[in-house]
């Protein structure tokens, strides 16, 4: 009986897996052992399985891959041969010097790539990217309609949005957003100071935020938290979707990558309500930030493994495997439809938004953000102490590593 | 036992000790006085990156760590002294506190807000433990003896439970749209956070840590409660003893290095508070030395860890834990000199 069952699941298992595996085809036979290392989102699951069905392919995916990726693609030979990266997490890797130009594979492999998918740094091809994305605003036009206020178009109109919400009582939060102290809260502030017109550092490497514009970044995300959940501090970017999903929240600025989870029934019960805009303006400029994601391959690894390996990835984000999953991200990739889940990327670019400013010193920088901006939040600091709060710990920061 | 067997017994742990501790602990201290510093130059870097209808291309002067001719990032080792201690405890705050005996100012450098909350952490759940892990070992004892095997299997629960899993659960249970803050919310009727306030957070870790560590208080001393003589015990009554004399007077000095074992014990794991902070994202209200520590170690996006200043927090860490055990080893030591022990 026992052995029975146990065999049953196991053939279950197996044609579940075979069914997932199979609805790509791969036209290219790999026959060398390849592994790749990557971030967990749904975009990435889909690529991974395009891959998977060329064979001998194995793909980690974690969402803490950049605590992996530096050391992992110094060893020689490399741990990984694949690295999916994004423009921030490519930095250590150009940097260290761990990943491979791709020029000459994307001469002889490269055909079905569109210009703007080749990242190019210092004239060579480093990655090939297959996505953008950005933070912006996702809101329930079944409650703005109902209560008359307008698609909110820069902060104080989210602020006054946010005030109406509140007095309707129609959700338990009016507004949410990925907060969590450290990376996430860092890239809110980054959204913010951006959008005000901010730029991070003055003549070498020395840090400059301590101004108007980041006094006012940081009293808008202060004003945004009476209108979220208390415990916005601890809410990353998978449980503000969440909350949207299931009718805790009226908006928020989330990133595009989750745009398309809110109308996926299985898990959502505001399928069809929300809409999806341009992150709000600040004094500049719209408080986001554009990021891509893209493939990179590792140095340390024979010239034959890598070209095995690129062949792979073109299978990866070929139109095939867009069609198939064409909501899960807004795609770079030729046969991309830009959907109704994109149009909030979309805007936010029209108006103007700007590449995070990565580099090696913006990661010191992002990291005293997110240890720092929380004392404000919390009322453990002014505006004024909090911004010299952050410019100390990135000295202390930029003077370890060397960069002043 | 001759002194020439004492040392062969304890040769082998000496030597494990001196490889696996005593050795990186040098380290460690060595690093917390250098920096590794990457040499950096000024390149005009063109780079070309994906936008969301074309490329963005730009021109700008990054700061780049130039390689060696094997391809490996050059660095250089710089003897920095006490810097980056005096970094790490705010030396001009501390100063300035000092100055204006104002001494709340101070939690607003991380270190003495990580120190302040670990300490209470370790002072606060101390007596609890000792105590509750008493009063479970007496119930123990006195139940009939069919019930003894269940009781004790259930009571240990808590301690095998892997400390990252249970307070995950706990956050679960707690957080808010989980199971007990709703049913508090439906039974209050008003609106609870318990991890959006420093005080709800702390509280929470302390009670999850007494829940976890009791069981391994009570094992100890319902051991120890074995090997207490019966005759003694039944003496005593004949004397007129009652329940809180021989408790005071037989079981407790009985007890007491195990009492001093298991207090060792505790304030060393407390003093190391770290499971707690991460599986309650409690980072924003509080943290704790151990964290602290960990937060330096951690890569950042452009994969920048900060050893010295790690080191420097290790060996604060490190020292704090010698004086907080300071008064018990004494303790210890005098009894054995007096030959207590």
């Amino acid at each position: 009986m026992k052995l029975k069952s146990i065999i049953a699941i196991l053939t279950a298992t197996f044609i579940s897996t075979s069914v997932w595996g199979g609805h790509h085809a791969c036209d290219y036979k790999n026959k060398e052992e390849l592994t790749m290392l990557s971030n967990s989102y749904d975009a990435w699951k889909a690529v991974t399985n395009a891959m998977a069905s060329c064979g001998n392919f194995t793909a980690t995916l974690d969402k803490d891959f950049q605590q992996k990726h530096s050391d992992a693609l110094a060893a020689n030979p490399s741990l990984y041969d694949i690295v999916g990266i994004s423009n921030g997490s490519i930095t250590p890797l150009i940097n260290a010097g761990t990943v491979r130009p791709l020029d000459d594979l994307v001469k002889k492999y490269g055909s079905q790539l569109l210009p703007n998918q080749l990242i190019k740094i210092d004239g060579k091809i480093m990655a090939i990217a297959m996505s953008v994305n950005n933070q912006h605003m996702m809101y329930r036009e079944d409650i703005f309609s109902k209560l008359g206020i307008s698609e909110p178009k820069t902060w104080s109109d989210v602020l006054s949005a946010a005030e109406k919400i509140k007095a309707s009582g129609m959700v338990e939060y009016p507004y949410g957003g990925a907060f969590k102290s450290g990376w996430n809260i860092a890239e809110e502030f980054v959204n913010m100071y951006l959008g005000n017109g901010g730029s991070f550092f003055g003549s070498g490497n020395a840090p400059a935020i301590n101004n108007a514009m980041g006094v006012k970044s940081l009293e808008t995300l202060k004003k945004l938290t009476a209108y979220m959940d208390p415990e916005y501090l601890a809410s990353d970017s998978t449980y503000a979707q969440k909350q949207m999903q299931q009718e805790k929240i009226a908006m928020g600025v989330l990133w595009a990558t989750r745009a398309a989870a809110m109308d996926n029934a299985e898990e959502s019960k505001v399928v069809g309500k929300i809409k999806m805009v341009s992150a709000p303006m600040g004094d500049a400029r719209p408080a986001s930030s554009l990021w891509w994601d893209g493939i990179a391959i590792a140095k340390n690894i024979s010239d034959a493994e890598a070209e095995a390996a690129f062949q792979v990835i073109m299978e990866g984000i070929d139109k095939e495997m867009v069609k198939a999953n064409n909501d899960k991200a807004v795609w770079l990739i030729d046969g991309y439809k830009a959907g109704k889940s994109a149009m909030g990327a979309k805007m936010t670019a029209d108006n103007g938004a700007v590449p995070y400013p990565s580099g090696t010193r913006m990661g010191a920088m992002h990291g005293a953000l997110g240890t720092v901006v929380p004392d404000f939040l919390t009322g453990k600091k002014s505006a004024k102490e909090t911004l010299a709060a952050i410019e100390d710990a990135y000295i202390a920061k930029a003077k370890e590593q060397g960069l002043m | 036992m001759e002194n020439r067997d004492f040392i062969f017994f304890v040769g082998p742990s000496l030597v494990a000790m001196f490889i696996c501790i005593a050795i990186p602990l040098i380290f460690v201290l060595e690093q917390s006085f250098f920096v590794n510093k990457k040499v950096y130059k000024e390149v005009e870097v063109e780079s070309c990156v994906a936008g969301f209808t074309g490329q963005i291309c730009s021109v700008e002067m990054q700061s780049k760590p130039q390689l060696d001719e094997k391809g490996e990032i050059i660095t250089q080792k710089e003897f920095v002294g006490l810097e980056s201690y005096v970094r790490l405890i705010n030396f001009d705050a501390v100063k300035k506190a000092f100055w204006q005996q104002n001494f709340i100012e101070l939690e607003n450098v991380k270190f003495f807000s990580a120190l302040r909350f670990t300490v209470t952490f370790c002072l606060i759940t101390l007596p609890f433990v000792i105590i509750l892990g008493l009063v479970i070992a007496l119930t123990v004892n006195n139940l009939l003896s069919s019930l003894k095997g269940p009781i004790i299997f259930v009571s240990l629960l808590p301690f095998i439970i892997t400390p990252i899993i249970g307070a995950l659960s706990i956050r679960w249970l707690f957080v808010g749209d989980g199971i007990i803050t709703a049913f508090l919310e439906w039974l209050t009727n008003s609106n609870i956070s318990m991890f959006s306030n420093s005080w709800t957070l702390e509280l929470m870790m302390i009670l999850y840590r007494i829940w976890h560590v009791c069981p391994f208080a009570f094992i100890v001393f319902y051991a120890g409660l074995q090997t207490i003589n019966k005759e003694m015990l039944e003496s005593a009554i004949v004397d007129g003893a009652n329940r809180y004399h021989r408790l005071r007077f037989i079981i407790i000095p009985h007890l007491m290095p195990l009492i001093v074992f298991v207090s060792l014990i505790h304030l060393m794991d407390s003093y190391r508070v770290f499971e707690e902070i991460i599986a309650f994202s409690s980072d924003a209200y509080v943290i704790s030395l151990q964290w602290l520590t960990y937060d330096f170690l951690r890569l950042d996006d452009t994969g920048n860890r900060y050893i010295s200043s790690a080191s420097a927090s290790s060996i604060l860490t490190m020292i704090g834990i010698s004086i907080l055990l300071y008064p018990l080893i004494k303790k210890t030591w005098n009894d054995y000199r007096e030959g207590k022990l």
